[in-house]
């Protein structure tokens, strides 16, 4: 099994999503997607809807179970990756790049979330 | 357009030539019916007839006969999956199904004509409230998860009628079936997930937690879906009551328990069965089933209706058993007509072969078949909760990474040595989980090979795990795409 990756450009949550500030975008993680195997539907919510942080926002399907999806920060969902509706093995096969789930604009002031390293510690730990 | 390649069996579809027929209809010996235009809406009708398979009668004949040999069933092999009962189903209760006086009955004979059917329902409901301590039953709801949501619904109507609606919380621990939170959530209740401990029970704390005003029902199945016997239910009972809620039994594992412990006097208020488990009628791919629900007295009033009543003192002999309508209260109607009729004939068939005592030993033996099942596996695949398991136990399948193999590439070399899979990844709280429920329908010896087949498998993979996970190769078909299946399904014959 390929090693779990973990960039360091990224803020995390403890249910395994990811954010990144630079551009907004919100996806889950490589451990994510290999906890969960094969994905084979994403649910997400439409471009306009409002995000509230650590409230569920979708769920991720996967051939053993379905997952809820958990907001990483509050604020707006401004696009929704659109290629998951019909290719949704893109969060196995790339979750940080092609797997991406939505582009969000955070409200003013959102608190930072997990680091690589402590996420990395906490994934480690379970 | 060519079948799956290799399939053993083309579709029907591709066997169709045009113009084939296979029975050849009488003509028409009343009036005609107004052509389909004038009697139906413009939206209902096709522009083109139906692409139905155009076969012979041999055809047809062989390939349904082709497909039953290739269908893995009870009849023929052993049948471990877990928290499904796959046991066997005498042929008895079959016969009592296919009586003519049964089999034929029209649905809408006049009551003084179906007395006998009436009295085999009642006498069910009545057999049903003996081994469940419940008071009232109603047999409509066709299935396991309908019997859920009808008892959910009983659930609000309780709830409203008392003025308090505004309880929405129904706990579930996070080892339910997942049709508990989602029968829960059709009903229009809120759901919440708690934890369990570490001896896979009920977490009292998390359920005190949420017992406030809010609290509308516990959903528990007992023995829950670790096999194990909630060991604390009579203080779970007691919180949820004294918060005023209702205690929601799930009857999908009453197997265990059958005829030695009854729901009601755990302090369930209302509980559905499944008669298609514990009462030994067939599964068939998915029905017909029947899930009747079951409440406390004061319930009563909430139940579907019609019921079959009784009269004791009939002013007219062959007038003794009658539908009784639902009265104001009742939920409504969650079926047309009875239910499943033929399935509760064979269910109270079942009930009258075994008996009291017999039930007795159906809980008896099963959950003996599983404890030696867990014995005899216990040093090469271990139990996620190591206790004295009930009529079926989860293992923790990521032993099996130590050979290599993942829990589906057992179940699947356990397909070459003639034993359906275990149901894998089942509860979600077990990584790799593997549930095994032998049934008291299997003898001693087919336990044992179970065991040998299991042992034998993890010592090949030891040697060779690239040929284990090549398993299985004697079937009709071997690892098909299940996630290409799921995520672009193909339902329907293109033409």
């Amino acid at each position: 099994m390929a090693a779990e990756r973990f960039p360091e450009d990224l803020e995390y949550t403890a249910e395994h999503e990811w954010f990144r500030r630079s551009d907004g975008r919100v996806g889950i993680t490589d451990h994510a997607q290999g906890a969960l195997g094969d994905v084979v539907y994403v649910e997400l919510p439409a471009a306009g809807s409002r995000l509230e942080a650590g409230v569920p926002f979708g769920s991720v399907e996967s051939v053993k179970s379905v997952s809820d999806l958990y907001a990483p920060v509050g604020g707006t969902v401004v696009e929704v990756n659109a290629a998951l509706a019909g290719s949704p093995e893109l969060v196995n096969q790339d979750p940080y790049g092609g797997g991406w789930m939505l582009r969000v604009q955070p409200d003013p002031g959102s608190a930072p979330l997990l680091s690589a390293t402590e996420y990395r510690r906490l994934v480690e730990a379970s | 357009m060519p079948g799956p390649e290799g399939a053993a069996e083309p579709l029907i579809f591709e066997q169709s030539s045009p113009g084939r027929r296979g029975i050849e209809l009488p003509g028409a010996d009343v009036p005609d019916a107004a052509a389909p235009a004038d009697c139906l809406p413009a939206a209902a009708l096709r522009a083109a007839p139906p692409a139905l398979p155009e076969c012979s009668e041999l055809q047809v004949v062989r390939h349904f006969t082709r497909l039953a040999r290739l269908n893995f069933g009870i009849d023929t092999n052993p049948y471990p999956l877990g928290s499904c009962t796959m046991k066997y189903n005498p042929k008895v209760a079959d016969e009592a199904a296919a009586l003519p006086g049964f089999a034929g009955l029209h649905p809408h004979v006049p009551d003084a004509w179906a007395q006998g059917a009436l009295e085999l329902l009642w006498s069910l409901e009545q057999a049903l409230c003996a081994l469940t301590g419940m008071d009232a039953f109603s047999l409509q709801p066709a299935a396991g998860a309908h019997g859920e949501l009808a008892g959910m619904l009983i659930c609000g109507a309780y709830f409203r009628q008392r003025g308090d609606a505004e309880r929405r919380r129904v706990v579930v621990p996070d080892s339910a079936h997942g049709t508990n939170p989602a029968s829960a959530a059709m009903a229009g209740f809120d759901v919440l997930e708690i934890p369990g401990d570490a001896r896979g029970g009920i977490d009292l704390g998390a359920l005190r937690a949420a017992a406030d005003g809010r609290l509308a029902a516990l959903m528990l199945t007992n023995p829950n879906t670790l096999g194990l016997f909630e060991e604390q239910i009579l203080e779970a009972a007691r919180i949820v009551h004294a918060a005023g809620g209702l205690l929601y039994y799930d009857g999908a594992n009453l197997n265990a328990i059958v005829g030695r412990a009854r729901p009601a006097d755990m302090g369930f208020d209302i509980c559905h069965l499944n008669l298609h488990k514990t009462f030994s009628t067939p599964h068939g791919m998915g029905g017909p089933g029947a899930g009747p629900v079951g409440v406390r007295a004061g319930l009563a009033c909430f139940l579907p209706g019609p019921r079959p009543a009784r009269e004791d003192a009939p002013t007219e002999p062959r007038q003794r058993f009658r539908w009784a309508p639902g009265g104001p209260e009742s939920i409504g109607r969650v079926r047309a007509l009875y239910g499943n009729f033929g399935v509760l004939v064979r269910a109270y068939a079942y009930v009258l072969a075994y008996g009291g005592d017999g039930l007795r030993r159906v809980s008896g033996d099963a959950v003996l078949a599983a404890n030696y099942l867990l014995a005899l596996l216990r040093p090469v695949l271990p139990p996620a909760v190591d206790r004295r398991c009930m009529h079926e136990w989860v293992a923790d399948g990521r032993a099996l990474r130590d050979v290599g193999l993942r829990g589906v590439d057992l179940c699947k070399a356990l397909l070459d040595r003639g034993f359906h899979a275990p149901t894998m990844y089942f509860p979600l709280i077990v990584p790799e989980a593997l549930m095994f429920e032998p049934t008291e329908t299997e003898p001693r010896e087919v336990v044992e090979a179970l065991a040998a087949a299991v042992r034998e498998i993890v010592a090949a993979a030891a040697e060779d795990p690239d040929g284990v996970r090549r398993a299985p190769l004697g079937t009709p078909v071997g690892r098909p795409d299940e996630a290409g299946a799921a995520r672009h399904p193909v339902l329907r014959w293109p033409g």
